[in-house]
């Protein structure tokens, strides 16, 4: 286990940086936001094909890169770091994982397509969904000989997917998102915004005869989460920093200010944990098998990982947009300077995947941290 | 001879058999009330007030629910900054003629105060006035102008002395906002809509009746308008459980498939600062029924900004997926401040405001720090330096 970055990850977190400083600049992002938001396909196009970032998490035999949660966690820095629009987290992730978890030779087929970049998918659920509140299935699409009919509410990265992966009947389905009803609705995450899902008997081909494929992505997804809040925090102490250098009231930079050194001092190391905790999770994440239950301990581990960094990552992600939004004065209050794309993304992460208080519940049994008795 | 809650009552009772609310046109009925002295009850007998001490304006209020309201969102700096100021530092005349229509709502003020290089450290705001004869001609930009695009008058603080030390060359005026050369671009929010604004004076020229106190003295007059502007923003009297609370709680009761043991604790003890922040706001009321607010103002508006911004917060969180949605981003220029209105997403985006206008929680901090607690104020390079020549 390490908790550093390794040689092929920085480079592939150099390619990803150059990428988005060239193609998804914040005025870029802010732009788009309004007029297609959450969506930038050719920037999707250049990050899933160009770089493969697609392919990421898919096995060398069915044409992806076989690497592992740690690489994929290092794009995810990067995506935060520029609130960069595009599906990785709902396709090359969550999506992706689903499918590797399922086998077969269907998912296998689709997977083949996941990789090259050809086809983007995404998880029929919404974002909102708990990976702890599983253990009944979502009970909101019926499966009937292979017609899938239902809605499904809140679900991210819908509208740039060509392909769903559905939750029906305790089953998992794959349909074409073209004979589905994908309708965006008004957000508050401007560059993440999800979308309304409607199945009217529409064909679903099977994928996964049950739902711990879900429960693994839906893991994967909570786990990695953590290093999009990462670098969306980073962004934000980092602009911060850059900001009350350059300010002057009373005559010195505001970052002269002891009140806001100790406050930035206190935000960096928030930071740190914050760093080490997304760390913790990409590498206990990277050493789950790829199919297969890992044995219990290893389980264990890896959830307790992943419950460590959301619960922590998530509340520190917005602790430092609202820091720089309120160290910019009002500055920060407009719709101008693009710091409110992070806010509204970190508020949305905090829902996304288990709110920092699932985790935490979900400490009390990993943690052997029991629940006070009933009065 | 002081006025006591049955005078008050009888006073009321008085001026609703006069004036039917029903039958009466809503702006009639405002001007009435403001003649009987029920406006403010703490202002002067002939200026919408009874010479009463503050707290009894509770007694007006209930008495007069339900009857014809201004907007307090859109008067808000006219009755909490602008009113207090003009009886505190204007001419008899300046009070007849501004108190009356501020009140009533038939002339709505913004404040002209920042400027991009003065916000926190407004002192140093450039914005120029020079003697012109019996009137002042005005240059500068302003900035975050609340309300600004439906203001008919404005408070303003410009500069009319650069060679003395930064707070004592400044003179502040009313400014109307109709004059040539005044112009307002707005500024769009993070919430999608335009509450404040750009205000561009260039060559604008206001009559010296229209100056606020003596020339030289408008820090002194600035203080007593950002004081009440702290105490009107935190300490406006509300009811238990009210303003953002309610909102949450109402959500907390009707929706049990939301709550588990973590928000239960978390609201709980919101709920708690949020009641004990409302008595001290009570409290520093009847104080305040004396005279004009002091430094201790500052700290009900950090405990209104915190509250606001944990209860909003923790709201979006709460409602989990309906928290993932927003209202609507559309550009518009909004008529009225709304601190509480529409979605839970906007109320948490519009309350990451209330930390920064009216002065900054760190300002306030340092306010009670230095003022309040007595500490000593940090080495400053920049108090005895003529203005012209500070670092900028
Ligand atoms: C919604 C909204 C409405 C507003 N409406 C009006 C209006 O109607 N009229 C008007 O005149 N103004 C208005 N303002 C402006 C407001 O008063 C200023 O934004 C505020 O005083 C801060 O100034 P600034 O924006 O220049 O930030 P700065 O002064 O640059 O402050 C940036 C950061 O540095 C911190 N800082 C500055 N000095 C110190 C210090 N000494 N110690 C520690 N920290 C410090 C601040 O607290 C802040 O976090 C409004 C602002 C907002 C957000």
């Amino acid at each position: 286990m390490t908790l550093l970055y390794s040689e092929v990850e920085e480079e592939l977190r150099a390619a990803v940086r150059d990428l988005l400083a060239d193609r998804c600049p914040p005025a870029a992002v802010l732009a788009g936001a309004e007029s297609a938001p959450g969506r930038d396909a050719e920037l999707w196009k250049a990050l899933a094909r160009d770089i493969g970032a697609a392919g990421l998490l898919i096995p060398e035999d069915l044409g992806g890169a076989g690497a592992s949660a740690r690489e994929a966690a290092v794009v995810l820095e990067e995506l935060g770091r520029a609130v960069a629009p595009v599906p990785f987290l709902t396709s090359a992730v969550m999506a992706t994982w689903a499918l590797v978890r399922c086998g077969g030779d269907a998912a296998r087929e689709l997977l083949g397509e996941l990789a090259v970049g050809e086809t983007t998918a995404a998880l029929a659920v919404s974002l909102a969904t708990s990976p702890y509140a599983l253990s009944t299935p979502p009970a909101a699409v019926r499966a009937e000989a292979g017609r899938l009919t239902g809605r499904v509410t809140a679900v991210a990265g819908a509208d740039a997917a060509d392909l769903l992966i559905v939750p029906a009947s305790g089953a998992l389905y794959a349909v074409d998102a073209a004979d589905a009803v994908v309708e965006v609705v008004t957000s508050l995450d401007l560059t993440r915004p999800v979308a309304m899902v409607t199945f009217d008997g529409t064909p679903g081909r099977p994928v996964g005869a049950d739902l711990a494929p879900l429960r693994a992505a839906l893991a994967m997804g909570a786990g990695l989460l953590a290093s999009e809040q990462l670098g969306l925090a980073e962004w934000c102490l980092a602009t911060t920093l850059a900001h009350v250098k350059e300010r002057h009231q009373f005559a010195r930079p505001i970052g002269s200010f002891q009140a806001l050194k100790h406050r930035l001092a206190d935000l960096w190391m928030e930071i740190v944990q914050a760093r080490a905790a997304a760390r913790g999770a990409a590498d206990a994440l990277a050493r789950t098998p790829g199919a297969g239950a890992a044995d219990e301990g290893g389980a264990g581990e890896v959830a307790l990982a992943v419950a460590v960094a959301q619960a922590w990552c998530g509340t520190a992600a917005v602790h430092a947009a609202e820091e720089c939004l309120q160290l910019h004065g009002g500055i920060g209050m407009t719709w101008e300077h693009p710091l409110h794309l992070y806010l509204k993304r970190a508020k949305a992460d905090e829902i996304a995947l288990g709110t920092p208080g699932d985790h935490r519940d979900a400490l009390a049994d990993l943690a052997d941290l029991p629940a006070p008795l009933p009065a | 001879m002081t006025v006591d809650e049955t005078a008050v009552e009888e006073r009321v009772r008085a001026f609703l058999a006069r004036h039917d609310p029903a039958a009466t046109p809503p702006l009639d009925f405002l001007r009435a009330r403001f003649d009987a002295g029920l406006a403010w009850v703490h202002f002067p007998e002939g200026l919408g007030g009874l010479g009463a001490p503050r707290e009894l304006q509770s007694v007006v209020e209930r008495a007069l629910t339900g009857t014809p309201q201004h907007d307090v969102g859109r008067l808000a700096i006219g009755l909490g900054m602008a009113a207090p100021t003009i009886l505190a530092f204007g001419t008899e005349e300046q009070k007849r003629r501004f108190l009356r229509p501020l009140w009533t709502g038939e002339e709505v003020w913004c404040q002209l105060f920042s400027e991009p290089g003065a916000g926190s450290d407004l002192a140093t705001l450039a914005t120029r006035a020079v003697r012109d004869g019996d009137e002042w001609v005005v240059d500068g930009q302003k900035v975050w102008t609340s309300g600004a695009h439906f203001a008919r008058w404005a408070i303003l603080v410009a500069r009319t002395d650069p060679d003395v030390p930064k707070h004592q060359g400044l003179t502040y005026f009313v400014c109307d906002m109709r004059a040539p050369g005044v112009e307002v671009r707005p500024l769009r929010q993070i919430t999608g809509e335009a509450e404040f604004n750009e205000v561009f004076l260039t060559g604008v020229r206001l009559p010296d009746d229209l100056r606020l106190g003596a020339v030289g003295d408008g820090w002194r007059v600035a203080q007593a308008t950002l004081m009440n502007e702290r105490v009107a923003i935190g300490g406006a009297p509300g009811r238990r459980g009210g303003g953002m609370l309610a909102e949450i709680t109402e959500t907390w009761r009707n929706r049990p498939e939301l709550r588990t043991h973590d928000l239960h604790r978390r609201l709980l003890d919101l709920w708690v600062e949020a009641e004990v922040t409302r008595l001290a706001g009570a409290r520093l009321r009847e104080q305040l029924a004396a005279g004009a607010p002091g430094p201790e103002g500052s700290g009900v508006k950090l405990a209104f900004a915190r509250l606001n911004q944990a209860l909003s917060g923790l709201e979006v969180e709460m409602r989990r997926e309906e928290g993932l949605l927003y209202d609507d981003w559309t550009f518009r220029r909004s008529e009225s401040v709304d601190f509480f209105g529409r979605g839970p997403g906007y109320r948490y985006l519009r309350a990451k405001g209330n930390s920064i206008e009216g002065g900054t929680s760190e300002i306030l901090r340092n306010i009670i720090a230095e003022r309040v607690l007595g500490l000593p104020a940090e080495p400053r390079a920049d108090k005895n330096v003529p203005w012209k020549d500070l670092p900028r």
